[in-house]
């Protein structure tokens, strides 16, 4: 690891104070920057803390919202959702093993949109609304309009996830094929139904990152079984390819674990 | 160089340390607690495991800066006394549940965590629990019978 100066804000006000430091980056869980910054693949001048600032880590349920602070660990996700959004806690509960959880954040993996990631297919489907918090101020953005492609974002420099706005659906599930050496998805898929249509949402597949599988919401907004789901299938063109998985398996993955995720809403 | 405080197996300690230390160097290269193994050092083998206020976290991949002012246990500090072994450890010894002992100490301190949430896990949820730590030598048949066999006795104690 290069050298680098460590901040522990205590407040979200330090937080963006200290972030305007040059080649300054935020530090949520760290459970996929310390890895990075091991290899030298990252250089700041400095990581400022976010997981001490208490108004960056809780969960709130208004109404149909669940709002997720931007440092909340997974497990505690995964505890404070249990009752409001059990597919999200589910979710949650399942992200690697229970030191990562007990760690990693969701501000984290929706800054860093692994294309293998969870949260981001959750984010998609749910069309849950971002709120970034940088020098400017705070501004919200949509889920559709924030993923850019894998690990691209619209998160700005200087720029912290400080709160996930998720509209709770009527039904939902989260279906996960492990890849079982990383513990990320292999291809994992979310579904959602909400009065006014179905949403899936795909990561771990596309060569885009997680993306809208549309016309499988067509179909289920039409009938929300199975079974609609029958006659369709994911071109395997523009599907990631590697040692674990070809493109056709990952496409073929698709399908099956809409199905599983729909049959288990 | 800032100088860090935390309290580890109950003894308050302070010791400099750079931005970049990891909480597993810290507890090995500057307190000397070398229960605590380096495996992989990219987060996969769980042989680092420790607790930090009471949750087992993946030593490194925690800077030691992060855990100011916490409360570390380490594998040191899991028996009540000298010369004692905690329930999990005596099970592990009479279990066969090591075989060269490196994973051991990641493998008691996340035992450790899960049966402090759930006294009487399942087969199944043990292997859950220990999706994160890696054992090259018991194929983990072992492992998970002592850790069913620690969860009986603590429930006796
Ligand atoms: C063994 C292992 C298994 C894993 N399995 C899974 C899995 O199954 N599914 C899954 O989804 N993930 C998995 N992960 C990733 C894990 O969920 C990470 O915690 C997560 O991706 C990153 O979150 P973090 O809080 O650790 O972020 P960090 O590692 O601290 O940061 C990641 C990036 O995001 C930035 N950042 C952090 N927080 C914020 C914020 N609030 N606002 C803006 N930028 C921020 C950082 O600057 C950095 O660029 C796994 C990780 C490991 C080590
Ligand atoms: S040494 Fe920390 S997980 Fe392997
Ligand atoms: S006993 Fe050798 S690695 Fe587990």
């Amino acid at each position: 690891m290069y050298e680098f100066e460590l901040v522990k804000p205590a407040s979200l006000a330090e937080a963006i104070e200290a972030l305007k430091a040059e080649e300054a980056q935020p530090l949520g869980g760290g459970q996929t920057l310390i890895p990075t910054l091991k290899q030298r693949l990252a250089q700041p001048g400095s990581l400022v803390s976010l997981a001490g600032i208490p108004e960056l880590v809780g969960v709130e349920v208004k109404g149909k919202v669940v709002n997720i602070k931007g440092a909340t660990p997974h497990a505690r996700v995964a505890e404070l959702t249990a009752s409001a959004f059990p597919a999200l806690a589910a979710m949650a509960d399942n992200i690697g093993d229970p030191a990562v959880r007990h760690r990693g954040t969701i501000g984290g993996s929706l800054a860093n949109n692994d294309p293998a990631a969870c949260y981001p297919a959750a984010a998609l489907a749910c069309g849950a609304t971002l709120v970034l918090t940088g020098p400017e101020g705070a501004r919200e953005i949509v889920a559709d309009d924030y993923f850019q492609g894998m690990f691209a974002t619209d998160l700005g420099e200087g720029e912290i996830v400080t709160e996930i706005r998720f509209p709770i659906p009527e039904a939902s599930n989260y279906q996960k094929f492990v890849q079982p050496a990383s513990r990320f998805a292999m291809v994992g898929v979310f579904v959602a139904k909400y009065a006014d249509g179905v949403r899936v949402a795909v990561t771990g597949a596309s060569e885009e990152g997680v993306f809208r599988w549309t016309e499988a919401e067509t179909a289920l907004t039409a009938d929300f079984s199975p079974a609609a789901l029958e006659s369709l299938s994911v071109p395997a063109e523009g599907m990631m390819g590697d040692i674990h998985a070809s493109p056709e398996y990952r496409a073929h993955l698709v399908g099956v674990m809409t199905r599983r995720a729909v049959a288990a809403s | 160089m800032p100088t860090i405080s935390m309290t580890v197996n109950g003894k308050p300690v302070s010791a400099e340390a750079e931005g970049r230390t990891l909480l597993v160097q810290f507890l090995r290269e500057t307190l000397g607690l070398t229960g605590t193994h380096v495996g992989c050092d990219t987060s996969q083998c769980g042989a680092c495991v420790v607790h930090v206020d009471g949750q087992s976290v993946k030593a490194c991949t925690m800077f030691a800066g992060e855990a100011e002012g916490a409360d570390v246990t380490t594998i040191e500090g899991l028996a009540p006394g000298e010369g004692e072994l905690h329930p999990i450890q005596e099970a592990f010894r009479d279990n066969h549940g090591l075989q060269c002992g490196f994973c051991t100490p990641g493998m008691v301190m996340t035992a450790a965590d899960l049966l402090k949430r759930n006294a009487s896990p399942t087969e199944a949820e043990i292997r859950e629990y220990l999706e994160g730590n890696l054992c090259r030598c018991t194929g983990y048949q072992n492992i998970v019978k002592a850790i069913q066999d620690a969860a009986g006795r603590m429930a006796a104690e």
